[in-house]
């Protein structure tokens, strides 16, 4: 087993499944249907996306292991998603922005794991950029529909778009684990995503009459294991039944 | 006596898609492949949505069906690549959509534009009117997107190109 493979998918996988997991507390709370359906589908499509990956971590792990023991059984420090997913909804704008920063992100970088030289993440990305395209289409309207819109959709926005700003460091900050996804071509440089992403947000926030945030220090910690406080409450509300009924079946 | 190749691909004609029931999993083109082996058959199918929970039913009705007919070893093998795309989907899946009230995918998929892409040009399945506007990029399921008719002031869905 090469744990480095293994560590990239989990994150991968991570990323996939406390967002979707996050996202789902949306659902029947949505401002409106057509927009409550919508976070429902891009919750259920990060699920599905989460599902592949942590089947492939769980085939790289051995015998015994599924996607649902990884995600019901482990506890927080073996979790490998970047913090900005963990944070609690607060209000749409909050959800939206999140939603805007990470799309935008995982739209560049599974564009490059459909050139990965690992045959499995390769098929992941191919079934999850078509999904994930729409997502960064969605979110990337919303920002410009907010900073463009009332005076108080603008501020309020543009609170969020500062305050989440801190949390985006991570997603391009190299370790060795990206670091060995990068040299054997499994995943990209991403330095090159990094410059992507702020091509991209930069546009989008002009559009929208926003102010890019200039702070430099950065949260980090989440895909090495440390997280903040909300992990936490998130696996505790996740894993209670299946821990509780460990067989439990529908 | 063995089924043959061809029986079985018109056997999974019968099986209709859980959300969708007008459309076959053939139609759909989630059936990528099928395979004779000992005593049975191979079914190799690939998901449309990665998280549609439409594809563990399919599976199911695909086991019920072909058990029906008599074949005893099935096998159903998942695979993700190539990724299914709405341009497998046959001409008569379209028609049947159409019929059913829902708009087919238009178009080949490849030419998405991400990030303001002009939302396609729909026809309303029932008026025919080109007329329609997007209400939302998401709908009821998700290969589905929501629109409504600015002629006959119908909304409907649309299945999305991916």
């Amino acid at each position: 087993m090469d744990t480095k493979l293994l560590e990239y998918t989990l994150r991968l996988g991570d990323n996939a499944l406390i967002l979707g997991q996050r996202l789902v507390e949306w659902c029947g709370h949505g401002p409106v249907l057509e927009q409550d359906i919508a976070l429902s589908n891009i919750a259920l499509d990060q699920l599905g996306q989460a599902r592949m990956l942590l089947q492939y971590a769980a085939e790289q792990k051995g015998e015994g292991f599924t996607e649902d023991k990884l995600a019901f059984f482990r506890p927080e420090e073996e979790f490998k998603n970047a913090l900005i997913l963990e944070l609690p909804n607060e209000d749409w704008g909050f959800t939206l922005a999140r939603q805007f920063y990470f799309d935008t992100y995982n739209y560049f970088l599974y564009s490059e794991l459909l050139k990965s030289s690992d045959e499995n993440i390769k098929a992941i990305a191919q079934k999850a950029i078509k999904e994930i395209s729409y997502h960064a289409q969605w979110s990337a309207e919303w920002i410009i529909r907010l900073g463009d819109g009332t005076e108080e959709s603008h501020h309020r926005i543009q609170k969020s778009i500062d305050d989440l700003w801190e949390w985006t460091g991570e997603l391009f900050t190299k370790d060795e684990i990206d670091l060995f996804a990068e040299n054997d071509n499994i995943g990209p440089n991403l330095d090159v995503i990094k410059e992507n992403w702020h091509e991209k947000v930069s546009q989008i926030l002009e559009i929208a009459t926003l102010k890019k945030p200039e702070a430099e220090w950065m949260q980090s910690g989440g895909k090495q294991g440390s997280h903040t406080e909300y992990l936490g409450f998130i696996l505790a509300e996740m894993q209670s039944l299946p821990r509780m009924y460990p067989e439990a079946n529908w | 006596m063995a089924a043959t190749v061809k029986q079985i691909w018109d056997w999974l004609e019968e099986v209709s898609d859980p959300e969708i029931p007008v459309l076959t999993v053939t139609d759909l083109g989630v059936v990528r492949d099928v395979d004779l082996i000992e005593d049975g058959a191979l079914i190799t199918i690939t998901p449309t949505y990665s998280g549609c929970p439409a594809m563990n039913e399919i599976e199911e009705n695909i086991r019920v069906v072909l058990s029906e007919k008599g074949i005893q070893n099935i096998k159903v093998k998942t695979v993700l690549s190539p990724a299914w795309t709405t341009d497998w989907m046959t001409e008569k899946g379209k028609e049947k959509l159409r019929e059913f009230g829902i708009a087919p995918p238009e178009g080949s998929s490849s030419d998405k534009s991400v990030l303001f892409g002009k939302a396609k040009q729909v026809t309303c399945p029932h008026c025919k009117s080109t007329e329609t506007e997007m209400i939302s990029q998401f709908g009821s399921t998700a290969c589905k997107s929501l629109y409504k008719c600015t002629s006959c002031l119908e909304p409907f869905d649309y299945f999305k190109c991916i």
